[in-house]
């Protein structure tokens, strides 16, 4: 790419960047507000984070809700990424479109429709609402989801390099892991970082599953509508904000130091 | 030995299908059957046919779904690209799906107190001497902030294809006297379809039924699928008409997997 | 394949922290897990002071869990597999789930301070004695609208809103029983008219409101109309004060031809448990100072008339929200109507809402 171009590029993505983030500054810009609401700014203030480390309801609320978030979207990166290698391996090009649909039906479904059918299946198999069903549906609906940022990166794997470590004499499970595991691994990423999203997102489905005490922070954030949001939920969106930005940026650089001295490693053994 | 091996693995996801994804599909499908009194009829079928207000409703969604998908690829798929060209690329696709995980009902408030008539756009208007503009209940903010809900879930299956793509592509295109563009259109974009593809996909199907913004930022001017669902779920409790539309889009849902995966399958043949 | 299982076991190593976590924090807030009371009710509508103070006079702990509708309570109730003691329906609302078998009577004997209600508050068509439900707030519809554009005391009749004047200047509540109420209202009908021909004719003057109705919302409004999006809208009293309390150039109006009054209910759901833990509880907020306290922090009127005398004057004396008896005698309160007619209503309106 030439010179001018990239710098066109850079420039682009400022913007884009920019726009992304605008909101998500401005809400937290509105949490040092001494204001009760969103609406006019009234001067510096940290009583609102003070308030929020006074609730201990809305902290346990917002640690089952990140608790809830990163085991759906484990076991459902898990499961999404088997299913996504039989829809990739299923034979005829007729199965592969039935299974493709049927996995997307629960993206398309609207979420009333989806958290109502859900309580009617967990209410008529006796399963108690609260924590398990919650954890369930999300790893339901985070599936699908998965499955679409998985399967690209395999439908891209050439079936040579397959055959070539067949060949080779690598057995299913080598070749699963030391072969297809590896290549499609940024989709394996992305989709558990999509499945995070839609379980923080969701509320609709939470809503109608849950019981007996548990809440996450959708739920209560969509409740607490009719009152008036206080800047409280501000404060606490805030800091989970930094707090995810940092935990990126570390794991960014976690990942890349490991995989810099792998590089360094690796250049030793060929010069030996 | 291979068989069994495959069958335990693909056991979890056949079980979530049936349990998760049949069993509640069948049970629409059967409530779609049902009137406001528990009576069996078709008449939630031929209401929604026959009624120009679902119809309007269904052509409504259908085209603001699309809008939304091409104003996100459009943005997205330059983002992607330039990404994907950057020194520490994965940690910038990490930054573009961070906003996501903040809860979308903040996130509209906050994009309120931007937009509205005394907000921060129009403070900054006015300070360069614009007057103060009616920006929120339009078609337009809506398009757009539903397309800044849908960016990330565009640009991420894009950025996937593309770092797929090994250097040497490009190289070659370039020694072949290929120009920028040409290399962009003729290699890297071709390459990346099932990239875009899935993209399509992640944010076409969901916009289909989306009601919350439309409410939010678009005041009810737009209405879709998603707000009769809504109605029909929660303020009539007619579950049996919310049904028989969640079949409408489900219908819907399939024939825009089979548009855009026949494609594939046209160019994997060639 | 190693890298995928060191992640793995870091993600369940911190899940475990945060369920540690969690539970510590729940704890900290007093649940032991056995006197307990589950109070399912609107969110952030109960004074978090009130909890505590319950919990140190009594020794039960309250564990609240949130909805942001009355239809979604109901379908939660009603499918079960919860164990809520207490929730908050509004007016036809309870009586939606007294007729389909959902709640509990009250037992009389064991309450005490019912007196300290307001005679207008009580015997209400939703709920002829009181057989079920004890009112916990209530308030109005009405419009409001900013003195910035509309003179004060200039605006004061639901016919106003159809002037041309206030073109693309009003924003409504996305309720359809509300919307159609007002326009019923100023054809002289009744809110709970089921009558056909009077329902088509609300829809055909509702359609000539379009070019003055800027959007339909639902709790954003309040947002919205702080910010100065619109100079007029049509909203409950309760979110009328909130945006009030944000920008001093909101005035609220009900208007004297008559208006929707609504009431939000404590009622004891089929699901309930802990009975001596109900009564403790309705009992506490009976008392005139603790409903006065929840009044103050709510920010709405309360039907406790001991109570409403505790509140400072400034409160007492705003008609805005606590208005005069001849207002209150025109007040009208919903009905739960049959299935097929709140689907007419919902119709109706959402073709206005299409035509808008």
């Amino acid at each position: 790419m030439s010179n001018q171009s990239s710098k066109l590029g850079k420039l682009y993505i400022i913007i884009v960047f920019a726009l992304l983030y605008i909101p998500i500054i401005y809400l937290i810009v509105y949490s040092f507000s001494s204001g009760t609401t969103m609406a006019n700014f009234n001067g510096f203030s940290l009583t609102h984070y003070g308030e929020l480390f006074h609730d201990n309801r809305l902290l346990a609320i917002f640690l089952n809700t990140i608790l809830i978030a990163l085991l759906s979207s484990v076991f459902s990166t898990i499961i999404g990424t088997l299913g996504a290698l039989g829809v990739h391996n299923a034979k005829k090009r007729h199965s592969r479109q039935t299974l493709l649909s049927l996995n997307s039906i629960l993206l398309v479904s609207p979420d009333v429709i989806m958290g109502a059918s859900f309580l009617i299946f967990f209410t008529s198999l006796k399963v108690p609402l609260g924590f398990w069903s919650v954890l369930l549906s999300h790893i339901a609906f985070e599936i699908p989801i998965v499955v679409l940022m998985v399967l690209p990166r395999l439908d891209e794997m050439s079936p040579s390099l397959i055959n070539a470590a067949t060949d080779l004499g690598a057995t299913a499970g080598q070749v699963l892991s030391r072969v297809i595991l590896p290549f499609i691994q940024p989709g394996i990423i992305a989709g558990f970082f999509m499945a995070i999203t839609y379980s923080l997102d969701d509320f609709a489905v939470t809503f109608f599953v849950t019981g007996n005490g548990f809440t996450t922070l959708s739920v209560e954030i969509y409740s607490r509508a009719r009152q008036g949001i206080s800047l409280e939920i501000n404060a606490l969106a805030g800091i989970m904000f930094i707090f995810s930005l940092i935990l990126v940026i570390v794991y960014y650089f976690i990942e890349n130091h490991d995989q810099s001295t792998r590089r360094k490693k690796d250049k030793l053994e060929v010069t030996k | 030995m291979k068989r069994s091996f495959r069958a335990m693995f693909y056991t979890p996801y056949f079980l979530w299908l049936a349990l998760f994804v049949i069993a509640p599909v069948g049970l629409i499908f059967y409530y779609s059957f049902f009137n406001i009194r528990h009576q069996f009829t078709f008449d939630n079928y031929a209401t929604f046919f026959s009624s120009g207000t679902y119809l309007t409703m269904t052509a409504n969604s259908v085209l603001y779904a699309f809008l939304i998908t091409l104003i996100s690829l459009v943005i997205s798929y330059p983002m992607a690209l330039v990404i994907s060209r950057l020194r520490h690329r994965d940690l910038w696709i990490l930054l573009v799906i961070l906003p996501t995980w903040i809860n979308l009902l903040l996130k509209a408030y906050a994009f309120i107190g931007l937009l509205s008539h005394d907000g921060l756009v129009n403070q900054l208007f006015g300070l360069v001497g614009i007057p103060a503009q009616h920006m929120l209940f339009t078609d337009a903010s809506f398009i757009l902030v539903a397309s800044y809900i849908q960016i990330p879930f565009m640009i991420l299956p894009i950025y996937n294809s593309l770092t797929d793509i090994s250097d040497s592509y490009i190289k070659a295109s370039h020694d072949l006297g290929a120009t920028n563009w040409q290399t962009l259109t003729k290699v890297i974009f071709p390459m990346t379809m099932p990239g875009v593809k899935s993209g399509i996909q992640i944010v076409f199907i969901p916009s289909l039924s989306l009601f919350m913004l439309s409410r939010l930022i678009g005041g009810n001017k737009i209405i879709t699928l998603g707000t009769a669902v809504e109605e029909h779920f929660l303020t009539t409790m007619n579950w049996g008409m919310g049904s028989t539309i969640g079949v409408v889009l489900i219908i819907a849902m399939v024939i825009a997997m089979m548009l855009t995966n026949t494609q594939r399958k046209r160019r994997r043949q060639a | 394949m190693k890298k995928f299982l060191i992640a793995f076991l870091v993600l369940m190593g911190i899940c475990l922290g945060l369920s540690v976590g969690a539970q510590q924090l729940t704890k900290s807030t007093g649940d032991t897990g056995s006197k307990v009371l589950n109070l399912y009710n609107w969110g952030d509508y109960i004074a978090p002071t009130l909890l505590t103070k319950f919990q140190k006079e009594t020794g039960y702990h309250v564990n609240v869990e949130t909805f942001d509708s009355n239809e979604a309570m109901y379908t939660k109730i009603k499918q079960g597999g919860t164990s809520y003691d207490l929730t908050v329906p509004s007016d036809y609302m309870v009586q939606k789930m007294k007729a389909d078998h959902m709640l509990i009577p009250l037992d009389k004997s064991r309450l005490t301070g019912m007196r300290n209600y307001g005679h207008s508050f009580m015997n209400k068509s939703f709920d002829p004695g009181n057989r079920y439900s004890i009112p916990y707030f209530w308030g109005t519809l009405g419009i409001i609208y900013n003195d910035q554009s509309i003179k004060l005391g200039q605006l004061a009749h639901w016919d106003q809103l159809w002037d041309s004047k206030y073109r693309d200047d009003i924003m409504l509540i996305d309720s359809a029983r509300d919307i159609m109420g007002f326009t019923l209202i100023s054809q002289h009908h009744s809110v709970n008219t089921t009558n056909t021909p009077e329902l088509l004719a609300a829809r055909d003057k509702l359609n000539k409101l379009s070019p003055n109705v800027k959007a339909i919302v639902a709790d954003e409004i309040k947002m919205y109309m702080a910010e100065g999006e619109a100079p007029i809208a049509v909203d409950w009293s309760g979110e009328a004060s909130e945006m009030m309390s944000q920008n001093s150039h909101l005035h609220y109006v009900v208007p004297t031809e008559g208006s929707n009054m609504w009431f939000d209910n404590l009622v004891i759901p089929k699901t309930a448990k802990h009975f001596k833990a109900i009564y403790a509880f309705l009992n506490f907020m009976n008392q005139p100072k603790n409903a006065a306290q929840n009044a103050e922090y709510i920010g709405y009127a309360t039907p406790n008339t001991a109570a409403f005398k505790l509140l400072p004057k400034s409160v007492r004396d705003d008609k805005q929200f606590y208005p005069s008896q001849k207002v209150l005698d025109k007040l009208e309160v919903y009905s739960n109507l049959s299935p097929e007619k709140v689907q007419q209503y919902n119709d109706l309106y959402l073709e206005f809402k299409m035509h808008h």
